[in-house]
């Protein structure tokens, strides 16, 4: 009985080993947030181990990293992340990483280097604590032309962490880049389907700037309204003036939750009600944004069926 | 200026005008059931029933989401089955009224809880505690002005044995068999208004126009009739008042419309002419007067 179980024991330990061999050569990656995860993938392939430390359906901006965080930067190959004040918890977990780690040695890649940044110049947006107005707009990734970029960047860093895995990485790059010019067209041919004078939201997302400057919709954020909590009546009158001045054909606006009062707004307007809209984070296996390309895609598609005829 | 802030909101604004609309049905059903609540000493009953509304809202809401016939139906089992429950058991055992009450609405709450956990909470059952006053639909409307209407009704048919339970209930036991029904049927007006009250202000925040209108009128009136008046008005007064405040402030209007029932309210405390504070520290100069 004792000799077959150590049998089974020693098979055992022998099916596992080569496995752990196997997953040893990968590299490991950390990406902060869900988004850059999936660029990270996309390049390194069957090469890299990546993991994010903001899951999806996270918001990175009030992200409060844990112990396991500084273990997974401290364990990276190569860390990841947007920069430009994104991840602001990022400086002080990087920094007891290197406390802990053995040879004090973390390679942070900020995957927004070499891209034009625009200014955040919303005024309204007094409301989030993260940035403020003359700030850089840390959302570079909602223009695909900017997350070509991105891809490139995350390339560079993985084949200097991985100098071996170079020719995978790069043709794993220009095929991405390449499905990500495609994707970069299709956005444009939706919003050319949108006639001009209807291309423009208002929007509670501070996120879409890059996306605006890109594609040529207007995203105007809502006047005097505070986005937390219960709206008052100052709040909605204030939305259905701007609406009607402005005349906006569709709203987004996620902090106004309460479909009800939505509803209200449209009948009293005539705008539309526009669906969610994802930013700063893609959503789990089964939602509808796992992935990039089928963010952007969700998002396009809930802004042109919003704001078509 | 005056035309600016009082009235021009309700003029440039379809969503004020509705919501102005509800509240003054909410005020006529509401306030004086209000008034009965006082008198029969069960201003907390209200409060209560509120609780045990909630579980049967929240069901009709996972059953079908933001329905309103659902979640009024729902609401109005639960609030019936928890009156007509305690209600039986009070009248049937040597169990008080209010600790049976207790009782019925705790396991309402309990067992509501239980089943909106089970099938996973969700953040939209938020909109069911607080409802919004601002987004009243056509069918919202209907149906907070029909209870309203219903309520009139009954009350009108049950008010003789109901105001002489109120004031004597030994004697009308004595005269006539009408007590318990028309018990039952107050409760089930209680329900109803309760119902009416959590489309526009959320069930937390119903029984405000309830039971604050009536405690405003009984510091100026000691005579019924009077005192409905007084309470209905004294609804109206906080329902607008409300409504502006909210349109002017950044206050949410649910509670704007509280709160300014709640500021009548301390003020009939201080200078309400029947056993208002002041009246009571200065007597001489009333009955001077």
């Amino acid at each position: 009985m004792i000799r077959t179980l150590m049998l089974a024991a020693a098979l055992l330990v022998g099916s596992v080993l080569p496995m752990h061999a196997d997953a040893d050569k990968r590299i490991n990656v950390v990406t902060s947030f869900s988004i850059l995860a999936d660029f990270a993938k996309n390049v390194g392939g069957d090469r890299v181990q990546v993991s994010s430390l903001v899951g999806p359906n996270g918001d990175s901006h009030v992200y409060t990293p844990t112990p396991a965080d500084v273990k997974a930067i401290g364990e990276a190959a190569v860390v990841i992340v947007n920069g430009w004040g994104f991840e602001g918890w990022l400086n002080r977990l990087a920094a007891s990483a290197r406390n802990s780690s053995r040879g004090g040695k973390i390679t942070i890649v900020e995957a927004t280097k070499n891209i034009p940044a625009l200014k955040d110049n919303d005024p309204h947006d007094h409301d989030h604590g993260h940035h403020h107005a003359g700030e850089i707009d840390p959302h570079a990734w909602q223009s695909v032309e900017n997350a070509k970029i991105y891809v490139q960047n995350i390339r560079d860093a993985l084949i200097k962490a991985d100098p071996e895995g170079a020719t995978a990485y790069r043709a794993n790059g220009d095929a991405y880049v390449a499905r990500l010019d495609a994707l970069d067209r299709e956005v444009q041919a939706a919003v050319a389907s949108i006639p001009k004078a209807r291309r423009k939201v208002i929007s509670s997302h501070d996120a879409f700037g890059y996306f605006a400057s890109r594609y040529g919709i207007a995203f105007l954020s809502p006047q005097g309204v505070s986005t937390d909590s219960e709206p008052s009546a100052r709040d909605v009158a204030a939305i259905i003036r701007q609406i009607k001045s402005e005349k906006i054909p569709a709203v987004f606006m996620e902090n106004i939750s309460d479909p009800r009062l939505m509803n209200r707004i449209a009948s009293e307007t005539g705008a539309k009600v526009g669906g969610t809209l994802y930013t700063d984070s893609l959503t789990d296996e089964n939602g509808p944004a796992p992935t990039y390309i089928a963010m952007v895609r969700h998002n396009i598609k809930a802004l042109t069926s919003a704001l078509a005829d | 200026m005056l035309y600016d802030a009082l009235i021009a909101p309700f003029v440039e604004f379809e969503f004020m005008r509705r919501a102005l609309a509800g509240i003054v049905a909410l005020s006529i059903g509401a306030a004086p059931i209000g008034v009965f609540l006082m008198l029969r000493r069960m201003s907390l009953v209200g409060d209560a029933m509120a609780h045990a509304i909630l579980p049967g809202a929240a069901l009709g809401f996972l059953v079908s989401g933001l329905n309103l016939f659902a979640m009024t139906f729902g609401g109005l089992i639960a609030g019936f089955t928890v009156a007509l429950a305690s209600g039986l058991v009070a009248r049937s055992t040597e169990t008080k009224e209010d600790s049976s009450l207790a009782a019925f609405y705790l396991i309402s709450l309990a067992v509501g809880v239980t089943v909106v956990s089970i099938r996973g909470t969700n953040i939209d059952l938020l909109h069911v505690l607080f409802g919004n006053i601002l987004a009243l639909d056509d069918t919202t409307l209907l149906v907070i002005t029909f209870n309203a209407t219903i309520t009139l009704m009954v009350l009108a048919a049950i008010y003789r044995p109901l105001v002489i339970e109120c004031v004597d209930p030994l004697f009308l036991r004595t005269v006539s068999r009408a007590g318990g029904p028309a018990h039952l049927a107050f409760l089930a007006l209680v329900v109803i208004n309760l119902v009416n009250g959590f489309h526009a202000l959320g069930t937390l925040l119903a029984v405000g126009l309830l039971v604050l209108p009536a405690g405003i009128a009984q510091f100026w009136t000691r005579d019924l009739s009077p005192m409905i008046a007084f309470a209905i008005g004294a609804a109206l007064i906080a329902g607008y008042g409300g409504l502006v405040l909210s349109f002017h402030t950044k206050v949410p209007s649910g509670p704007a419309v509280i709160l300014i029932a709640a500021v009548l309210y301390v003020g009939s405390v201080l200078f309400g002419r029947v056993g208002g504070l002041i009246q009571r520290l200065f007597p001489g100069k009333h009955l001077e007067a």
